[in-house]
């Protein structure tokens, strides 16, 4: 195989992203109303513990019946296409939330969620992974046991996925390689 | 400035901070960079981990002129009137790691205007807002790879990073690649900005061959006849974890 072209690098996601990346229903991968629609949401949280009120986070997935959707419509929302894909900016109290469906397993795989992480302040995207509540996998096998505990949702009491992005600090999220 | 407001750092200090890094290896910013003040706490201090990717990783989100109008790649048509600067055509290609044309992907872009001021509430630079400037644009890649904005070149602006901070005048540019991990967010710079040197932003990468790609070239051939100078700036995603033998199989 020929030598890879060295890539582009990243950069900063910046400030001002506010105005440009969010849409209309940009974190709604499934209108609210619809059966199985479930709550994705959490904080992003800096090295203090402080909550980042400019962050972006994307989230990739597979449907309930575990397909990985490849079709468009994801920035013009007709609330009949599943598309696998969205976006949520952090408010100003450094919360996020979702409206999605659970993924389903694909090949028997633990059922995730792929997670975009950009910032104000962060450098370069940072990817991640949402693993169901109580998910058995063995990539999370591998992980000593607090540090797998920063890829499960948690469950709330009313359904909800609780998921926190900690970029820094003891409780810091395992962040993956490309 | 208010009696809370700590004092900032020199351009001095954060220049030598700069000069302590420059020139190590790291194709990618480096994430713990203090110089970018705002760095220290939003850095990961531990390793990344390697996984073998899963299937919503390999497969990029699909976008296409549902999406995605054409003239939203002309920055200059949005807001009702010529906005005011140099007019100027910026494009390229978008290829992955293995050199292949990334097609029919997304590409969004975000800007200040000529003075340097984004149309953004929290941007407080007093220069003036171009009511017939957003800064905002998006495009789908070609069959080439190639995707084409017609924008207003971005002025440099204040910061408040340390004293007397500026940046380089940017565009911010959102690209996917075919995969969900050869994601990108970076920003375009143009030729010869003599703020370079001085912006910890740019700086973060700190191998000089590894930040130049991320200027744009001149390019005398964009430039189209008493319209609108031209830029070309091709963008290289990470490779893939697809072998070739299944790319082809995808396609």
């Amino acid at each position: 195989m020929p030598e890879p072209l060295p890539p582009t690098p990243g950069q900063t996601v910046g400030p001002f992203f506010g105005y440009a990346l969010p849409y209309d229903d940009d974190h709604r991968l499934v209108p609210p109303a619809t059966p199985g629609a479930v709550r994705l949401h959490g904080w992003v949280l800096d090295g203090a513990g402080e909550p980042v009120p400019d962050a972006l986070l994307e989230i990739r997935q597979a449907d309930a019946a575990g397909r990985v959707p490849q079709v468009e419509g994801a920035l013009r929302r007709d609330g009949s296409v599943f598309t696998g894909w969205g976006r949520c900016a952090t408010d100003p109290g450094g919360h996020y939330s979702f409206t999605t469906v659970e993924p389903g397993p694909v090949d028997g795989r633990a059922p995730v969620l792929a997670v975009a992480v950009f910032a104000r302040g962060l450098l370069d995207v940072l990817f991640t992974r949402i693993y169901l509540p109580g998910a058995q996998d063995p990539f999370l096998d591998g992980l000593a046991p607090d540090r797998r505990a920063t890829l499960l949702a948690e469950r709330e009491e009313d359904g909800s996925l609780r998921f926190d992005v900690r970029l820094q600090g003891p409780d810091e999220t395992v962040f993956l390689t490309r | 400035m208010t009696a809370t407001t700590p004092a900032l750092d020199s351009q001095a200090q954060v220049s030598e901070e700069i000069a302590t890094l420059d020139g190590a290896a790291g194709r990618q910013p480096r994430l713990d960079y203090p110089a970018y003040r705002s760095s220290v706490l939003r850095h990961p201090t531990k390793d990344p981990e390697p996984a073998d990717p899963e299937a919503a990783e390999l497969l990029g989100p699909v976008f296409g002129h549902s999406d995605v109008g054409p003239m939203e790649a002309d920055l200059t048509i949005q807001a009702g009137g010529e906005p005011v600067g140099e007019r100027t055509v910026v494009t390229g290609r978008v290829l992955d790691g293995e050199g292949r044309p990334v097609r029919r992907q997304l590409v969004e872009i975000w800007q200040a205007n000529a003075g340097g001021r984004y149309a953004h509430q929290r941007d407080q630079h007093p220069a003036a807002l171009d009511p017939h400037f957003t800064g905002v644009g998006r495009c789908l890649t070609d069959d080439e790879g190639t995707y084409r904005f017609t924008t207003i070149k971005p002025g440099p602006y204040p910061w408040r990073n340390h004293r007397n901070a500026w940046r380089p005048a940017h565009i911010h540019f959102s690209m996917f690649g075919r995969e969900f991990t050869q994601r990108l967010i970076t920003q375009m710079y143009f030729p010869g900005d003599p703020l370079f040197a001085l912006d910890p932003i740019y700086q973060s990468v700190t191998d000089p061959a590894a930040r130049a790609r991320l200027v744009a070239s001149y390019d005398h051939d964009v430039t189209t006849h008493e319209w609108a100078t031209g830029y070309r700036w091709d963008i290289v995603l990470t490779g893939s974890h697809a072998t070739p033998l299944e790319e082809d199989d995808r396609a």
